[in-house]
């Protein structure tokens, strides 16, 4: 067992025949993903490295029977593409895209959170379930396949904790990247429900970042809910105030988003909190006995 | 992407929201007219008030009420120039620029209104507070119930409902509430038509004789929505701004400028941020954030070299790389070069891990630079700290 992506997912590309979608649609199917087609407005009908190409998602979803879809849609088109995946119904909807604008992501989440749809990201490298299935743009060769699930916002830091922690022969179950912006479709705590329902996962991985309240949302859930041992870094402690730092979503703003603050409420909550992003993977090794 | 005070004001007066008269200044002889201006009008008063990016301006001698011409003139002499150090520039201050020569309003009533991106709920959320005048911040920590909240449905926007509800709690006058209502609407189509991360009118006041005016303004844009608001684009003012950050945005890297004496060169911004973290934790002070993104070229990262070398407090630089998508060999090849193009004397630190690293790390290794190569994050913290501390030390 995993979460979101496995064997069964069938994965469509939105912006397919674009110089991102391309690669990493190649990418996703190397690693075993079953990649159906994709969707590239006005190149329907056509076929690209072999997948054929679809003018829209509803007509991609017809053709090919696709469960979870993929966005590498440019950021001015990207919200649009959101929420075309979600008319047609696809039940996982992952985009990558960076840079959409807060104001849309407004408008898009109104309409997710009322569908049947989950969105990740954007902003996000995607979703892994090592050994089965990958949804996104994260190297599939540093993982392996185990019971340690991940939450992370950022991408080559989620990488730094996978890489860690396959290096102490330690598999991760599933890996979310939720997405640095600062509205997502699958917050710490919903990816948090996930893998503490998830029956393959024994323990878990949060890393966040400064900016916003999610982790401490994401600490009173494990302190009520989460049995499974949870190793947690926030990354930005030295980040000055009212700066962005790089992440849209990562900035500290009226005092709110502090990284000591959410240390300090994700210990309270027993977890068990790193202060030097080097130490995820031995804190890891220790908690779970190995 | 913030914007001065006078130029939000003028966007809050397209959208009818009332503000004093006035106009910008950027020399002492367009102070004096525009002074000589609103003393003709009949003004009593006239407010002088630096423009810079930094809140705080009042209580650092940016703003001065004047009463004659010659007053108006002595006082921007004063200020336009000067550096002014408010709790938000650091203790170099900025530098006055421009002025705004407004018409002083006989206040009555100090409020606040603001709108801002609330995240937990995902939604616009405009609030009030009859606390005006004051830090919004403080007023949130302290006494967070003297602000009130309307939340926006992004499907219908705000509802005249809404901001009238809020006009009552501001305790203002029945003949003054359609009035606030329109304010509060203006400013909200205002907030979404530009795009706008925040918008503060701090304080909104009411005058002696029952008026409404937005006697500041404070306005951020989404730097992620500028590519449809090419006009707004052009408020941007780049000398308000770090000139090594503005250097960096031309090249597209997402470089802020910190006080430290180590340089960081990171792909990605989670772990951009952990590497400062744990330069910290090793001892030593990150001097930047630097985030090459994840298909760096070489040009990149020549240009970022550029930028971390102008810095003169640098003393050393840590490279932290995870290449997932961006290869190893491909950013050792870039670094190697770079460092002969630009003739790299401090020394270098690097951690390289994921694809490709081993042939990166021979390449590093058969350069024949002054490179050192850290085998985990921990490891190669603990080299550019010591690498810091001996060239600082070499220099005593």
């Amino acid at each position: 067992m995993s979460v979101l992506v496995g064997k069964g997912t069938r994965l469509i590309v939105q912006g397919i025949t674009g110089r991102e979608g391309s690669f990493h649609a190649r990418g996703c199917a190397d690693y075993g993903t079953k990649v159906m087609g994709g969707v590239t407005p006005g190149k329907g009908g056509k076929t690209f490295e072999g997948w054929p190409v679809f003018n829209t998602v509803e007509e991609a979803v017809q053709e090919t029977g696709a469960n979870a879809t993929v966005i590498f849609v440019p950021p001015p088109a990207a919200a649009d593409g959101i929420l075309e995946a979600v008319a047609a119904g696809i039940p996982l909807i992952v985009c990558i895209t960076e840079g959409i604008p807060v104001l849309d992501m407004v408008r898009v989440w109104e309409v997710v959170k009322n569908s049947k749809s989950r969105l990740i990201g954007p902003n996000c490298p995607g979703v892994i379930s090592p050994g089965k299935a990958k949804i996104g743009i994260m190297p599939g060769l540093i993982h392996k396949e185990g019971s340690v699930g991940i939450i992370s916002r950022s991408g080559t830091l989620t990488y730094e904790a996978v890489y860690q922690l396959s290096e102490r022969g330690i598999g991760q179950s599933t890996a979310i990247g939720i997405g640095g912006d600062p509205i997502v479709g699958t917050t710490h705590v919903d990816a948090l429900k996930l893998l503490n329902e998830d029956a393959d996962t024994e323990a878990i991985v949060m890393i966040g970042e400064i900016g916003g309240t999610n982790e401490e949302v994401a600490a009173a859930y494990i302190r009520e809910h989460v049995k499974k041992p949870v190793v947690g870094f926030i990354a930005g402690q030295t980040a000055p105030p009212g700066r962005r730092m790089g992440h849209a979503g990562a900035i500290i703003s009226g005092g709110e988003g502090t990284a000591q603050r959410k240390m300090d409420v994700m210990r309270e909550a027993g977890i068990h909190v790193v202060t030097s992003p080097a130490e995820i993977g031995e804190t890891m090794q220790r908690v779970m006995g190995k | 992407m913030k914007i001065h005070e006078y130029q939000g004001k003028e966007i809050l007066r397209q959208y009818g929201v009332a503000v004093p008269d006035g106009e910008m200044a950027t020399t002492l002889e367009e102070a004096y007219t525009a002074a000589d201006q609103l003393f003709s009008n009949g003004h009593k008063v006239v407010v002088v008030k630096a423009q810079i990016h930094a809140g705080g301006r009042g209580k650092g001698g940016g703003v001065k009420l004047v009463r004659t011409l010659e007053e108006a003139a002595a006082t921007s002499k004063a200020i336009l120039g000067m550096q002014l150090v408010t709790h938000q520039t650091g203790p170099h201050g900025q530098r006055v620029r421009r002025l705004l020569i407004e018409a002083g309003s006989e206040i009555d009533r100090e409020l606040y209104l603001g709108l801002v991106l609330d995240r937990a709920s995902a939604r616009v959320v405009m609030m009030a507070s009859q606390a005006g005048g004051m830090e919004i911040e403080d007023v949130a920590r302290e006494t967070p119930e003297r602000i009130f909240k309307e939340y926006v449905d992004p499907a219908i926007g705000l509802q005249p409902y809404q901001a009238r509800k809020l006009a009552f709690k501001l305790g203002l006058q029945p003949s003054q509430i359609g009035e606030a209502t329109k304010c509060m609407m203006g400013m909200y189509r205002a907030f979404m038509d530009c795009d706008c991360t925040l918008m503060e009118i701090n304080p909104f006041i009411t005058t002696k004789n029952q008026k409404l005016l937005a006697l500041d303004c404070k306005m951020n844009f989404d730097d992620n929505a500028m590519f449809r608001h090419k006009s707004l684009k052009e408020l941007r003012d780049i000398t308000e701004e770090d000139p090594l950050e503005v250097e960096a945005s031309k090249y597209a890297l997402n470089y802020i400028k910190l006080d430290g004496s180590i340089a960081c060169m990171v792909n990605g911004a989670g772990l951009a941020m952990a590497t400062m973290d744990i330069i910290k934790y090793a001892g030593g002070s990150p001097a930047n954030f630097l985030d090459v993104g994840g298909g760096a070229s070489q040009e990149q990262i020549e240009n970022a070299f550029g930028i971390l070398l102008h810095d003169s407090n640098v003393k050393a630089i840590f490279i932290n790389i995870f290449g997932g998508i961006l290869r190893v060999d491909v950013l050792a090849q870039g670094v190697v070069n770079a460092a002969r193009n630009l003739n790299v004397t401090l020394p270098i630190v690097l951690r390289l891990e994921g694809t490709n690293v081993q042939e990166g790390r021979k390449i590093i290794a058969e350069s024949g630079l002054n490179f050192q190569v850290g085998s985990t994050m921990q490891e190669a913290a603990d080299l550019v700290v010591a690498a810091a501390k001996n060239a600082l030390r070499g220099e005593d």
